[in-house]
């Protein structure tokens, strides 16, 4: 029974109850708070990152155009708009926002374990945010090597930021990596030791999956980040050579000798492809607890989508050479990670079929957040496809430096996460906030998103068949190149402007939301989980009152046959209501 | 990367072996009427200590990717074997000590000989401290011979791994000094003990660690 005593400890919460207004909304310990400090922190630089993509598109649709985007600036825009995407808006979103705040709700905890280590999380995190945003304010501005850093170009003089800018990148990298090995410890932690009597792992809702395995991924990938970062670092400040070969420049010596690019590289992707599903499969978990609540039905092989995500998150990290086709590679290594590649295809695809078969026969609501998990099922499946062919050694190489790429991540891991998250904020907006979304604004949001979204890249692939070098400032002369190449990267610039205005509509109904929206109630959705359960709404600290809930059954009980309601909640004994289906609940 | 996906390989199917425990035969789409007493946590409630093995996992990964780069990077012409200062075989001797100091320390602590843990956290802390002074003494050494960083990538792995070691170690101080801060002060002792407990444990890594980085380093 030790380990009731541990979720229940609470004479180890009072003592940080909070006091003030600053232990409640500041420096809080309290797991809720620090996820909607994680999430507006993140929102806030996504949204930066949203306005330079608009940047780079209005330099490609109308090319020289506009004399505030010049060559430096447009590889400025490019770097920031890719790192702050991939790892300060959708890493710390999903695991320090909804990780923080789904985690002890949906597995009965009052919160996390380690409540002072999560409050050092945020801050840390924020640190980091700040030393970024720091980097357009330097000398030099910040850097312009790509988001994916490669040397030697990252460290070499003539790329933007080389002076302040890439230092600045790779601290904040580093200060970040120590944050989300903070909050990652506490997640772990958490799922492992702080569940509620009677919620086994295989009775948790598939969004703690998502996040537990995807933290598990971060944990052991983040390392290689660290080690390239501080590898980097070096050869910038003191000239060691590990990745910097022996360079002359107009004459004069550079102070390297014979390092590695390609080193930098494996290291890199050995984080950044599981960074992929880091992103990813919190994104799975989340989808499948939409769909399965909004279409009033059990999600179709619980069982199986469980170890589709460990799968998923095995195989993530024998894949990572497949960014590096064109850096070259031994023929048999190729083959090797082109086959483990499209291996992954297989669980990928027995979570698209499951989700698609929890919809089959469903008792569907198309309310907000189930728009957006049936938009993630088809931008997700778009950008999956084009994945397998780059998977391909051979269909790789003439489309790898082409907008066929852009479109292709853009689709699995911009759009779709994206799609994700929003579906994710009105989905539990009732539960965070106590206040109702406006429907209708709500559903414009969507539409707008998802119709725009696709314009942009569904033609950017055609770009990509055609040609089109992706990371180019201007095309300049490349006759190969037809002129309506141009026409429908206008298009694709029109739409780009048009979906980041969309974004307006979200944030205006937040703040409808807040002012005029009307009290939620508890449970809006008729949802199974622990979370809409508590006693209070939006819950108080310590989550549940006075006892901690008890869990009798998984969170899928949607429409059981025989019982009044088309839900039962996750601590209702089988004594109480149907203790369940005999089939694996998949009829 | 060989190294760094060994490492890999482990952590993941030591974590796939539980996993499969947990779901093995489970019905999740049965309720239940009182949950039953096997599904209680599966590390009785020991929540220091899970957060310490993942930690582990992470460092793990941490050196296994530093030594994958190693031995990638070992393999270009411009790589000139160093000749490791002596005085490294005493530092490994010292941290050996360090270790078993730690593990009688936790012994004792364990017994509730609370003046024997003290005497204990105090050797254990001062043949560490003495290990990290023979590592900087090194450094120096090698400084002194004209050895320095950036002469050649086998000096640049030199100070780096030995560098990133010591700070994996100053953190573990951390923990001791605030363990030996509360014992001298007479603070619960069960807490003390607790921390001892993972202490031990940290330095029983750092120490395999580092004799895996001085195996390496001698054999290349």
């Amino acid at each position: 029974m030790g380990y009731v005593a541990i979720a229940d400890r609470d004479h180890e919460q009072e003592h940080h109850d909070p006091q003030t207004f600053i232990t409640k909304y500041v420096w809080s310990q309290d797991h809720k708070v620090i996820a909607i400090q994680y999430g507006c922190t993140a929102i806030f630089v996504g949204v930066i990152a949203l306005i330079l993509s608009a940047m780079m598109r209005l330099q490609l649709g109308f090319p020289d155009s506009f004399s505030f985007i010049n060559p430096e600036n447009y590889y400025q825009f490019i770097t920031m708009h890719g790192m702050i995407m991939v790892i300060y808006l959708l890493t710390a979103l999903f695991l320090g926002g909804f990780g923080n705040y789904l985690i002890p709700l949906m597995i009965g905890s009052r919160d996390m374990v380690f409540p002072y280590l999560n409050m050092l999380s945020f801050w840390v995190y924020l640190l980091s945010v700040l030393i970024l945003l720091a980097s357009f304010f330097v000398p030099g501005g910040s850097t312009g090597a790509g988001w994916t850093l490669y040397p030697p170009q990252a460290i070499s003089q003539g790329t933007p930021g080389v002076d302040w800018g890439i230092l600045l990148m790779l601290a904040s990298l580093g200060v970040f990596i120590v944050a989300f090995t903070m909050g990652g410890l506490n997640y772990v932690t958490t799922v492992l030791q702080a569940r509620c009597r009677g919620m086994t792992l295989m009775r948790m809702p598939l969004s703690v999956w998502g996040i537990f395995i995807a933290t598990i991924l971060g944990l052991l990938a983040f390392p290689a980040l660290l080690v390239s970062a501080i590898m980097m670092l070096l050869d910038k400040t003191v000239a060691t050579s590990f990745f910097m070969p022996a360079i002359s420049t107009m004459g004069v010596d550079s102070g390297h000798t014979g390092g590695s690019p390609i080193l930098f590289q494996h290291l890199f992707w050995f984080f950044g492809h599981p960074e992929v599903y880091i992103v990813a499969l919190p994104a799975f978990g989340i989808v499948s607890d939409l769909l399965s609540t909004h279409a009033r039905k059990n999600i179709f092989g619980y069982r199986m989508m469980v170890w589709a995500i460990i799968a998923i998150g095995g195989l993530s990290f024998i894949v990572w050479a497949h960014h590096m086709y064109v850096s070259g590679m031994n023929p048999y290594f190729g083959f090797f990670f082109a086959t483990t590649t499209l291996i992954i295809a297989v669980p990928t695809a027995i979570k698209v079929y499951n989700w698609v078969l929890t919809l089959w026969e469903g008792n569907i609501h198309l309310r907000v957040p189930m728009l957006f998990a049936i938009g993630f099922i088809f931008t997700f499946i778009h950008g999956g496809l084009t994945g397998l062919f780059l998977g391909n050694v051979t269909i790789d190489l003439p489309l790898s430096d082409t907008y066929f790429v852009v479109a292709h991540f853009h689709m699995v891991m911009g759009v779709s996460p994206i799609l994700v998250v929003f579906g994710a904020i009105y989905h539990w907006w009732p539960k965070i906030t106590g206040k109702m979304y406006n429907e209708t604004l709500g559903k414009w949001h969507f539409w707008m998103t998802f119709l725009g979204t696709y314009s942009i890249y569904l033609p950017m692939h055609y770009l990509g068949f055609a040609g089109v070098p992706r990371r180019y400032f201007a095309m300049g002369n490349t006759d190969f190149l037809p002129e309506s190449a141009q026409d429908l990267n206008a298009f694709i610039t029109m739409a780009a402007l048009f979906v980041a205005v969309s974004q307006l509509l979200f944030f205006a109904n937040v703040i409808w939301s807040l002012t005029k929206g009307p009290k939620a109630d508890g449970n809006p959705w008729d949802a199974t989980s622990l979370e809409w359960q508590t006693p209070d709404n939006p819950p108080k600290h310590g989550n549940w009152g006075h006892d901690l809930p008890e869990c009798h059954r998984w969170a899928y009980d949607y429409s059981v046959p025989g019982y009044k309601d088309d839900f039962i909640p996750q601590n209702v004994p089988a004594d109480i209501a149907p203790a369940g289906r005999e089939h694996g609940g998949e009829h | 990367m060989e190294i760094g996906l060994i490492a890999l390989a482990i952590i993941l199917a030591s974590l796939l072996g539980w996993l499969l425990k947990q779901s093995f035969n489970t019905t999740p789409w049965i309720a239940d009427v009182a949950p039953e007493a096997d599904h209680q946590a599966p590390f009785n409630a020991r929540p220091k200590l899970v957060a310490l093995t993942t930690f582990l996992a992470v460092a793990t990964s941490f050196f296994a990717l530093i030594l994958s780069a190693y031995s990638l990077r070992m393999d270009f012409g411009d790589w000139i074997p160093l000749t490791e200062p002596t005085l490294l075989w005493f530092n490994t001797a010292v941290l050996v000590l360090a270790s078993v100091a730690f593990q009688w320390t936790r012994n004792v602590a364990l017994n509730d000989r609370v003046s024997q843990m003290k005497l204990g956290l105090m050797a254990s802390g001062v043949l560490t401290a003495a290990f990290l002074i023979g590592q900087m003494t090194a450094w120096q050494q090698l400084n002194a011979s004209g050895q320095f960083l950036t002469s050649n990538p086998s000096n640049s792995f030199f100070f780096l791994l030995t560098g990133t070691h010591a700070i994996h170690i100053l953190g573990g101080m951390y923990v001791w000094g605030r363990a030996t801060l509360k014992a001298y002060s007479g603070g619960a002792a069960s807490a003390v003990k607790h921390s001892v407990e993972l202490c031990t444990i940290y330095w029983h890594f750092l120490l395999l660690v580092w004799l895996i980085f001085f195996g390496l380093m001698l054999s290349t």
